[in-house]
């Protein structure tokens, strides 16, 4: 060998292996890992949400209870419902994909996509009721309706996690659709839908997240 | 030994109880150390030039890639060694958490950028701290604004003053005259300036001068509405009547009914007050919440009296 | 094997400002980290220096409380964020980490140059904070003071946020290249202590980072929206953000002493000329370090008005990452036993760093014993026993790494009489300047202090003048590095007969890394042919 290098591409598709891997394989199993990886950082980084509440939850169990009542519990239950359904959605693309089915994959994916679009639907309405009501953040909270503590704790821990949550859904759309795109254009096959792979294994986190989130802040009440 | 040790430190007055303590301590910590250190850095340089290399040196290094039995004992030797620090330093540190029973006690505020320091009858110093010598003391103390530290490095003790909170902190001071108190948590601009001092007097001048008139003596009224601003209790109750999410407001209180959230009703008399002061939970007005904190011997007996002759001020 | 081509390589081919903005070469993102992060270094130090000039008289002697307030800040927050915590991952293990495990790359080459802009994204946030007026929370952002100043607090806090996530990006690529991209041979067990220090380090970075990403957000939204969490006044508790903040920054001291130690450990078998003694034990004893160092964050808030269990047990976990620290000194001090030891300057910085560190970390001591805690927290004691083990013990190996591997990563010898000058006036300036704040410490002059009392004149103007060796040491070792880059003897594969992977290719490396495929051996075969046994 000298300086240059053959490139080798993964059969059927047009993406070329990076020098230092040994074959598609070995970049699909480093690609997972790297997700995985990264998947243990995003857990740690809601983590320190997740203590915030639990502290500020057994400081005042009557307060969080009473601000839990001010959440839709309907509406947090219709979200649950479509991350749960955009779970497997996403789940199916990739299986669709292992068969070479691109063109179910694709549909898959939107169906993930629109799912996404629905959640954030539902939680613009549920955050533009918040506004209205005065249910904001300590320092402005003006709602009048909850004599315990400090209920301004509660939808500031509410605000932060579903927003950082949120924040999470939509880089998650904006990924989905990048891969649509790509499966559209016939980037996978069999052989390589690594991208797919890794935005599945996140989305599947984004959904976890969300299982945590809604009984821990809707239904204590 | 102990005097050949002493002999070797620098120079810092042991002005409390504990300080010959934390220094015993201090130079076992110190002397493990350097015996730990000296033989590393020996045998490092000894080695270093013993064995360095010169031009065509022909030897053969030996394969020595490690050792069992020196690891562990490493292990165990340091280990040993450092666990005796931590029960010593545990043994210190339980006795600066648990203060004796009848110490005297002294309210302790620290704000941007001063130290303020209540005394029983209601005198208050800034900056000067005024202490019995020989007898224990007990600082309760709170800050209205950011993190302070109040730290005495003659004393060796040392406690965060925290904004929403209070801490505690005692020392037996034994030895007379003047100690530097500094604050040793950064709070801003002029943090290097909130500095205080000590003073231990023999417990009758003490005695003498907590009893003696003081040009700045406020009358118990005074007091009172000092004690319920600085404590902050304005901030749920209102004293012109407007009442908040918080509190009940206090003006008008005094001699007025009060229904409770148990449903009785009673007379806000002297006794009420008091008991709602030291002991919140005893009874809650009716439409609020159990919120407030309990100052039972957070403030005297005379602060109290203060207070309740300051709320019967507040007429309507 | 073709060493002695070395005329392409990756300096030279591709060539342009462009082909380096945009590579996606380990080797050239190691290098722009570099240099990057000394210029921080640098920047770093001009505070320092400011802040040593303003303490030889009491009282005013250049700047006034809140300009000394910002100064000391800035000194702590770029030296942290911009220096220390990316220099030697980021930087040694970006150039060396793949080389030295014989692959061609790290596992996500775009991660790497992103993680790299990212970086500069975070920085350049820091420097607006400093254009806008500076801050005055201390490094720390110590809740409520940080919520209630009003200056440019969010700038360096997005700053810290945003640093943290490049931080995070070099760590998780590390992490997988070291699991997926080993040459065929190259066990664990047959890791350089380098890449076990760098792989301890990268847990630390991803599984630590990410809290204080979280705790610096919320400081910001608590200014932006005003969520309480750490206000008092608002039902919030100042304490729970110091939990967070050490909940990170104490395993981020290990993240950045681990990477010292790991070149300590690389350097000392190289100028002894034997095998590194002990190698099971300094490697577990890395990540005994990263794991423990989860469960020792408490140990800086003795006087916080935390209980006193949570004192207590935090106290046991800090004895209990002290042990394999003192493995590791031991370990390196018995590998010169009988060795061939050569003074040359990487040598002189690790020893230099064994004494530094050594009296780092027995000061340490001071501070688990909590009755002694009580009375030296936040006093130049502890502000001593921190520089001794971040500045003698990591730069100190920084310095000795970048003399060890500079032929390596530029194909030129520096000058060697004046890198011991250098070494020389370093180790007197460090110790002027750091030891006597010991002695202040145990006085009890507290930290932080603008003004002081007179009667630490005298050992704040050692300290003072102290500092102006470090700056002159700086300087010179700055100014023949760099003049060795131009005028400098071309360096040879291998001058310090090492044995790890980068010394087997050329000086600057080719841009493919390896020519021909790489030979694994164990990796500090000295002394002993027969058991240098081939894994290719």
């Amino acid at each position: 060998m000298s300086g240059h290098h053959e490139v080798h591409y993964v059969e059927g598709t047009k993406h070329a292996i990076p020098h230092h891997f040994n074959s598609g394989y070995h970049e699909f199993d480093a690609s997972k890992m790297g997700m995985w990886v990264f998947l243990v950082n995003e857990i740690l980084l809601f983590s320190a949400l997740f203590v915030a509440y639990a502290m500020f939850r057994a400081k005042d169990p009557v307060m969080f209870h009473e601000a839990s009542h001010q959440l839709n519990k309907w509406m947090g239950g219709l979200n649950t419902i479509v991350l749960l359904f955009s779970s497997l959605t996403m789940a199916l693309s990739v299986g669709y994909l292992q068969r070479n089915n691109t063109k179910r994959a694709s549909q898959m994916l939107i169906l993930t996509f629109l799912c996404a679009a629905t959640f954030m639907v539902v939680k613009y309405f549920e955050y533009s009721h918040k506004f209205h009501a005065g249910l904001l953040t300590a320092k402005f909270y003006t709602f009048e309706g909850i004599s315990a503590g400090h209920p301004g704790l509660f939808f500031s821990l509410y605000f932060m996690m579903t927003g950082l949550h949120g924040l999470h859904v939509l880089i998650g759309m904006g990924v989905i659709a990048w891969v649509w795109w790509r499966t559209r254009r016939g980037d996978f096959n069999e052989h390589y839908f690594t991208p797919v792979e890794v935005t599945a294994l996140y989305w599947h986190l984004v959904d976890l997240v969300w299982i945590f989130l809604f009984p821990l802040l809707y239904l204590i009440g | 030994m102990l005097e050949f040790l002493q002999r070797l430190k620098f120079p810092l007055p042991q002005a409390s109880t504990f300080a010959p303590k934390v220094d015993l301590l201090y130079d076992f910590i110190f002397y493990s150390s350097v015996f730990l250190f000296i033989p590393t850095i020996v045998a490092m340089i000894y080695f270093g030039w013993k064995y360095r290399t010169k031009p065509n040196d022909n030897r053969e290094v030996p394969y020595i890639d490690g050792h069992h039995t020196f690891e562990w004992f490493i292990s165990a030797f340091v280990g040993v060694i450092f666990f005796i620090i931590f029960v010593w330093g545990l043994i210190g540190f339980n006795e600066l958490h648990n203060p004796p029973a009848g110490t005297y006690e002294i309210g302790v505020v620290g704000k941007q950028w001063m130290w303020e320091f209540n005394y029983s009858n209601g005198k208050t110093t800034r900056n000067e701290l005024y202490l019995p010598k020989g007898i224990p003391v007990k600082l309760v103390m709170s800050s209205p604004d950011v993190l302070h530290s109040f730290y005495v490095v003659n004393f060796r003790v040392k406690q965060d003053v925290v904004p929403g909170m209070y801490t505690t902190l005692w020392f037996q001071a034994d030895q007379l005259g003047e100690h530097d108190i500094f604050c040793a948590e950064y709070c801003g601009t002029a943090h290097s300036n909130m500095l205080a001092k000590a003073i231990v007097l023999e417990p009758e001048q003490f005695k003498a001068w907590l009893q003696g008139s003081d040009p700045n003596q406020l009358t118990q009224l005074e007091i009172g509405k000092k004690i319920f601003n600085t404590r902050n209790c304005v901030a749920c109750h209102s004293v012109t009547g407007v009442q908040t999410q918080a509190g009940p407001t206090v003006k008008g209180l005094f001699n007025r009914k009060v229904n409770l959230s148990d449903g009785t009703q009673v007379v806000a008399n002297e006794d009420y007050i008091r008991t709602s002061i030291i002991n919140p939970a005893t009874h809650v007005v009716k439409g609020f919440r159990p919120i407030m904190p309990a100052f039972q011997g957070l403030l005297s007996e005379n602060d109290i009296s203060a207070v309740i002759a300051y709320i019967k001020s507040l007429k309507e | 094997m073709s060493v002695a081509n070395s005329d392409v390589n990756y300096i030279n081919s591709p060539k342009g400002l462009w082909s380096w903005l945009v590579t996606i070469d380990h080797k050239r993102i190691g290098i722009m980290y570099l240099f990057t992060t000394l210029a921080f270094f640098a920047l770093g130090g001009i505070f320092a220096l400011l802040l040593r000039i303003e303490h030889l008289t009491p009282g005013r002697t250049i700047m006034d409380a809140n300009q000394y307030n910002i100064a000391f800040t800035l000194h702590g927050a770029i030296m942290v964020f911009m220096f220390i915590v990316p220099n030697v991952p980021a930087a040694f293990g970006n150039f060396f980490l793949p080389i030295m495990i014989g692959a061609k790359d790290v596992a996500f080459p775009k991660i790497n140059l992103l993680s790299y802009y990212v970086f500069w994204l975070g920085a350049i946030l820091a420097v607006c904070a400093i254009i806008f007026g500076g801050v005055d929370t201390g490094w720390t952002f110590y809740t409520p003071y940080s919520i209630r100043t009003n200056t440019a607090v969010i700038f360096m806090a997005s700053g810290a946020f945003i640093m943290g996530m490049s931080s995070i990006l070099t760590g998780l690529n590390f992490i997988v290249t070291v699991h997926k991209l080993r040459a065929p041979g190259m066990t664990f067990f047959h890791l350089p202590l380098f890449i076990w220090g760098i792989y301890a380090t990268a847990i630390i970075q991803v599984l630590a980072t990410p809290v204080i990403g979280m705790t610096v957000a919320l400081l910001i939204m608590e200014r932006v929206f005003g969520i309480g969490f750490f206000d008092p006044a608002l039902g919030g508790d100042p304490i729970l953000f110091q939990h967070f903040f050490w909940f990170y920054s104490h395993p981020a001291v290990y993240i950045m002493i681990v990477p010292g130690m790991a070149i300590i450990s690389e350097i000392i078998p190289a100028f002894s000329k034997k095998t590194i003694f002990g190698y099971k034990p300094i490697a577990y004893s890395s990540l005994a370090i990263a794991f423990a160092s989860f469960i020792v964050w408490g140990h800086h808030m003795f006087t916080s008005g935390q209980s006193y269990l949570a004192s207590l047990l935090f106290s046991v976990a800090t004895i209990i990452i002290g042990v394999p620290t003192a493995i590791k000194i031991v370990n390196w001090v018995a590998t010169m036993y009988k060795g061939k030891v050569s003074w040359e300057t990487p040598m002189l910085y690790a020893m230099a760093f064994i004494f530094m560190f050594s009296i780092g970390g027995l000061t340490g001591l001071f501070h688990i014993s909590l009755a002694v805690s009580v009375h030296l927290h936040d006093t130049y004691f502890v502000v001593a026993h921190f520089h001794y083990v971040m500045m003698g013990g990591t730069v100190m190996a920084m310095l000795g790494g970048l003399h060890y591997w500079w032929p390596k990563m530029f194909g030129v010898m520096y000058n060697e009489c004046l890198g011991k000058i250098g070494a020389a006036l370093m180790f007197i300036g460090f110790n002027m300047t750091f030891g006597s704040q010991f002695i202040m410490g145990n006085l009890g002059m507290p930290r932080r202090y603008y003004d002081y009392a007179e009667r630490f004149q005298p050992l704040h103007q050692v300290s003072t003048v102290g500092s102006w060796f470090i700056a002159a040491s700086f300087l010179l070792t700055m100014s023949y590095l760099i003049y060795s880059l131009f005028k400098g003897k071309k360096a040879p594969a291998n001058p310090w007969d090492a044995k790890s992977l980068e010394w087997t290719i050329a000086s600057p490396p080719p841009t493919e890394n390896f020519l021909t495929d790489p030979v694994v051996t164990e990796p500090y075969p000295y002394g002993t042919p027969n058991k240098a046994r081939s894994h290719a």
